[in-house]
């Protein structure tokens, strides 16, 4: 009879954890959809960089409020696994805190220290909650938040909620459980909150109580559980996927446009039909980037990491003044069409083909135009996202591709080609100015 | 005064055998643009009055690509940079001084990829080193009681990294500097960068340099200074745009340093 629970338990756990590793591989496979980028190079300074912005958070901290309360909401997440790691155990072996005879004297500063954090985390969602919801900061309230990305960022926040009550309830019961030297229930010293909260349950029958520390411990588990599930269908996938991005951002100087070494090579047997160029090189199947295939996987892997934060958004002078252009939506789209290919992978094999792409169907020439490419969408991720990589990719797609641009770009683009420079003037004239500056 | 603004081409030298310590690169708004050829005027007098032997490449010179590049015409890019790259090879030249961050950056950062390497330096680290050396030093208190506001220049600043080098050039001419709230890393771009200076603003509620020039006159400013002379442009038509052009000057750095001497 009292293997009922853990038969349950290992069900429920099993299941979960497969269906939710299919979505996690998933993710992976769209991932590396992308071209090639080789960025294996350098590995201290890599993982130098995911400890200082992922693990350490360092960029959150431009914008303090935000950052100090979103770092109790991290350094709960971390630590709490250790529970949850107690609460599997306990779970498939039938045990109770496992850990707690163990660690003795550490096990109750373990707890309390969780149950401290945990505290710390539901003030910060509730103030989250405020932020989105009644203060309604700017950057969570733009046009590419409506429907889905804004229920979603509450659902988040509202299953915080839930985790974080669960524990604190589930340690409350517990610890008056403990008072009352209830059978199976280990002694884990003064935990730091649910010798204040175990108050509450002081007039609950025992049995009862006993059902009440059983729904907690429940709804924790499962709430983590279906948490995993929901994770990478939504923007929270961030909590994973900062620290892969932040070890894989580009390292080199933000001023850096890639080159495309097929161009290159293509114009020096141009200039000089005696070149010996590298002709092993691939060419691309097109020029720039057209869908999510043409952009390279760090690109997708920027895509899947980004949690709508709207730092970059806030920052870029175009949508600041009034522009269409978004870099979050940007991101957001990227990741959109990349889910969209992929479900059409999984259900068509991978030769179909929708006739959708993400220029022109998710981005639109209006947008891209509008970007100045100062960096400072890229400057302001806290997990090194890089918008205007994609940008700039997709604008070699909409002038060499598909020849659109505006006519003053054309008008430009013929004077640097007859006169060696974007204006209109001959190139004879171009050192005049020695003799006007006399 | 002739003296100071004397300039040798690269030809020049070489065909007296000569080859410059420097090659300033003047690019196409130095070149073409009235405003421009100021800055590159104010420039040449500070390095002839230090006795720097330096050439420009005058009608040898071509736009560097950039322009094209971040509009996505890699083709006319790959045009340009390679000529470029071919004619400084001709000239043995290993390094190039600039008076504009998006020929200093795309130069500097993506030419090597292209078999284009060179010591690159923008004027403003340059100016800075000479100061550091102790070779340049600002003699006048022209700019007493002054108010100067520096605007940064996404291609030195975010693109580069390059933040302190012009203030501390800004630092030697004893006036009052004053940061605007977005600065350094988060300063606000003015408007000109990804090919935007050619072409109309995409529709919106107001223009960036109007939004940039706003918040350079919130400090207010006697003089906002600039490292660029598409920062330039943008933000002399931001102040206009503001009716603020007499009260107000917009200066490059360059210029700055060359009025502190009474060089210009």
């Amino acid at each position: 009879m009292h293997l009922i629970p853990q038969v349950l338990f290992i069900l429920i756990f099993g299941i979960t954890v497969y269906v939710a590793s299919k979505k996690y591989m998933s993710i992976r496979r769209n991932i590396l959809l992308g071209r090639d980028e080789d960025l294996s190079d350098n590995p201290a300074l890599r993982w130098k960089n995911m400890v200082l912005f992922a693990l350490g958070q360092k960029k959150m901290f431009r914008n303090f409020i935000p950052a100090f309360f979103h770092l109790f909401i991290y350094v709960s997440f971390v630590i709490v696994n250790i529970e949850v790691l107690e609460i599997a155990i306990d779970g498939i072996f039938g045990t109770h805190r496992f850990f707690a005879p163990y660690l003795g004297g550490f096990y109750t500063f373990l707890i309390s220290f969780i149950e401290m954090l945990s505290a710390l985390a539901l003030i910060a969602t509730f103030i989250f909650i405020i932020r989105r919801n009644i203060i309604k900061v700017k950057r969570f309230t733009q046009p590419e938040l409506k429907g889905w990305p804004f229920k979603d960022a509450n659902f988040i926040l509202l299953m915080e909620l839930i985790l974080v009550t669960a524990i604190l309830m589930m340690n409350a019961t517990d610890y008056q459980l403990q008072l009352r030297d209830a059978e199976h229930y280990a002694n884990t010293g003064k935990l730091c909150v649910a010798q204040y909260t175990s108050n509450l349950f002081s007039s609950v029958g025992t049995e009862n109580l006993i059902l009440l520390e059983r729904f907690f411990w429940w709804t924790h588990i499962i709430g983590i559980l279906f948490f995993l599930n929901y994770i990478p269908y939504s923007k929270h996938l961030h909590i994973f996927l900062a620290f892969p991005n932040t070890y894989y951002s580009r390292n080199e100087k933000k001023g850096i446009m890639q080159n495309m070494p097929v161009v290159m090579n293509e114009v020096k047997t141009i200039l000089d039909p005696s070149a010996q160029v590298n002709a092993i090189i691939d060419p691309p199947k097109s020029f720039g980037a057209k869908d999510v295939t043409d952009l390279t996987w760090k690109h997708l892997l920027d895509a899947y990491s980004c949690t709508e934060c709207g730092r970059c958004t806030d920052a870029c002078p175009a949508n600041i003044t009034g522009k269409k252009l978004s870099p979050r939506k940007i991101m957001m789209d990227t990741r959109d069409r990349l889910e969209e290919v992929g479900n059409n992978i999984t259900k068509h094999g991978k030769d179909f083909s929708d006739n959708k792409s993400l220029l022109g169907d998710y981005i639109t020439h209006e947008e891209i135009r509008a970007c100045t490419s100062c960096n400072a969408c890229v400057e302001e991720c806290p997990v090194n996202i890089n918008p205007l990589s994609i940008i700039l990719e997709l604008r070699r797609y909409a002038i060499m591709e598909q020849s659109d641009a505006p006519a003053a770009w054309n008008t430009m683009f013929n004077n640097m080609e007859n006169n060696q420079s974007p204006w209109q003037f001959n190139p004879m004239d171009r050192a005049n100015w020695i003799e006007e500056i006399k | 005064m002739s003296e100071l603004n004397k300039v040798s081409t690269a030809a020049e030298l070489f065909a007296n055998g000569e080859s410059p310590e420097i090659l300033f690169w003047v690019g196409c708004a130095g070149s073409f643009d009235d405003r421009a050829k100021k800055i590159t005027g104010a420039f040449v007098k500070i390095l002839n009055s230090l006795e720097i032997k330096f050439a420009v490449l005058g009608t040898e010179e071509s736009c560097t690509g950039d322009p094209a590049r971040r509009a996505g015409n890699e083709f006319l890019f790959q045009m340009l940079a390679q000529n470029n790259i071919a004619v400084l090879k001709g000239y043995g030249i290993k390094k190039i001084v600039t008076t504009c961050p998006h020929c200093f950056n795309i130069i500097k950062n993506e030419y090597p990829a292209l078999g284009g390497s060179y010591e690159v330096i923008h004027h403003t680290s340059f100016l800075q080193q000479l100061i550091d050396e102790g070779k340049l030093k600002v003699e006048g208190g022209n700019f007493k009681g002054k108010r100067i506001t520096y605007h940064d220049s996404c291609y030195l600043g975010r693109a580069n990294d390059i933040y302190e080098a012009p203030r501390k050039v800004l630092e030697t001419l004893d006036a009052e500097l004053a940061e605007m709230k977005s600065c350094k890393s988060r300063g606000l771009c003015c408007g000109a960068g990804g090919a935007q200076m050619f072409k109309e603003a995409e529709p919106g509620f107001m223009e960036v340099n109007v939004k940039r020039t706003e918040e350079a006159l919130e400090v207010n400013p006697n003089i906002i200074a600039s490292a660029c002379p598409f920062c330039m442009t943008m933000m002399t038509d931001g102040v206009k745009a503001k009716n603020k052009e007499d009260e107000v000057k917009v200066y490059d750095i360059a210029e700055l340093i060359a009025m502190g001497n009474n060089l210009i």
